[in-house]
């Protein structure tokens, strides 16, 4: 077994063995990925920038901050833990396959500004 | 008066930019890209404090200029304590520091916000943000650290022992402390000690980290009086400037 006197966590998480021997992964050893969204100005929606990895939610935060939140402008960040957000598989990406046809849906289709213009002309009219 | 705030101000400043220096070293060698990146970071903001205090003492008080200050300054006239002149050795060692360091310059910048002295106020208002996040990182890690098992308790559990009494170096008085004392500029160290071992002290307990007893204070370095460790540090953080102090950077 190699052995490594290195600090750096990455080296010695493992503790990687011979090939044959099964990798155990004890509880603790691996930490998890956290997206990080983060919020420009109050009021506006968080927007995922990221992930970073972290031993716990308290310590993601921590790091985020620093690697999403320390240029430009920022007011709060989120991190989510990758596993807890419920996702489609690849594979089941043919269900949006035909949006496209279906241009009836979209909001753009409606020609509505003629009406809208109008209105306001009225209530400017009213003022 | 003059002689005293620039004693105060010289002392702040110094800490900060040789524990900027320090933390500095630890930039690309981080234990995980992540903190790599935080503890890089913050240990850039240290140099910042220490620019903003050099301004200010600077501008107000008449000591040379930033640069200069840092860079040309002989080790006797430093005022940095011993705890920020170790240089790094494990992780643990480095995080202890952090933590028990920056719980007392948030309490410096603390006072300095309400200081009698109106120069410093602002400053001290416009770090308060970025002091906080340091001892949130601090704190952060302290508590995950604890409690990662035996052996990472066990060594910052060593760490405390041995920064402990470098730490309460930080707090070492001088004969402008009662000046500045009673100009309302400054509460004196004696009173900065109190308010920081009752910061710190829950966060210990929390951790179930043992204050060491009996801790005497490691001091000298704000009479100039300095580890062996600090002259070699100053000749490689000067190194470039003093190539050419005239050049414009």
């Amino acid at each position: 077994m190699m052995n490594n006197d290195s600090l750096d966590p990455r080296v010695n998480r493992l503790h990687l063995s011979d090939a044959a021997a099964p990798v155990i992964v004890n509880d603790g050893e691996n930490w998890n990925i956290y997206e990080v969204f983060h919020q420009e100005k109050r009021g506006a929606h968080h927007e995922h920038v990221g992930c970073v990895h972290a031993p716990s939610p308290q310590l993601a935060l921590v790091f985020a901050k620093e690697q999403f939140g320390r240029r430009k402008k920022c007011v709060n960040i989120w991190v989510v833990r990758s596993a807890d957000i419920p996702a489609f598989e690849v594979e089941d990406e043919d269900m949006f396959a035909n949006n496209a046809d279906k241009t009836y849906r979209d909001a753009s289709g409606f020609k509505v500004m003629e009406k809208i213009n109008k209105y306001k002309a009225q209530q400017r009219g009213e003022k | 008066m003059q002689a005293a705030i620039t004693y105060l101000l010289t002392k702040m400043a110094d800490d900060a930019l040789i524990l900027g220096h320090r933390n500095s070293e630890w930039t690309g060698l981080g234990p995980i890209m992540e903190e790599d990146i935080a503890f890089s970071s913050m240990a850039q903001d240290k140099i910042g404090h220490a620019l903003g205090l050099y301004s200010i003492l600077h501008e107000q008080y008449g000591t040379p200029d930033p640069d200069k200050y840092a860079f040309l300054r002989e080790e006797k006239d430093f005022r940095c304590c011993h705890l920020v002149e170790l240089p790094n050795r494990a992780y643990d060692f480095s995080l202890m520091r952090h933590f028990l360091f920056d719980h007392a310059d948030a309490l410096r910048y603390e006072y300095m916000a309400q200081s009698s002295l109106e120069s410093l106020r602002p400053f001290a208002k416009k770090l308060k943000g970025e002091i906080k996040y340091h001892t949130l990182h601090a704190n952060a890690w302290l508590t995950q650290l604890s409690r990662a098992g035996e052996d990472s308790y066990g060594r910052m559990q060593a760490a405390l022992d041995e920064c402990l009494p470098l730490a309460l170096g930080m707090f070492e008085q001088s004969s402008f402390d009662t000046e500045l004392m009673e100009a309302g500029i400054y509460p004196g160290e004696e009173k900065m000690q109190a308010a920081w071992l009752e910061r710190i002290y829950p966060l210990l307990v929390k951790c179930a980290l043992n204050m060491p007893v009996p801790a005497e204070p490691v001091n000298g370095g704000r009479h100039g009086f300095h580890t062996e460790h600090l002259g070699p540090l100053l000749d490689e953080m000067g190194a470039v400037f003093r190539l050419d102090p005239a050049a414009n950077w």
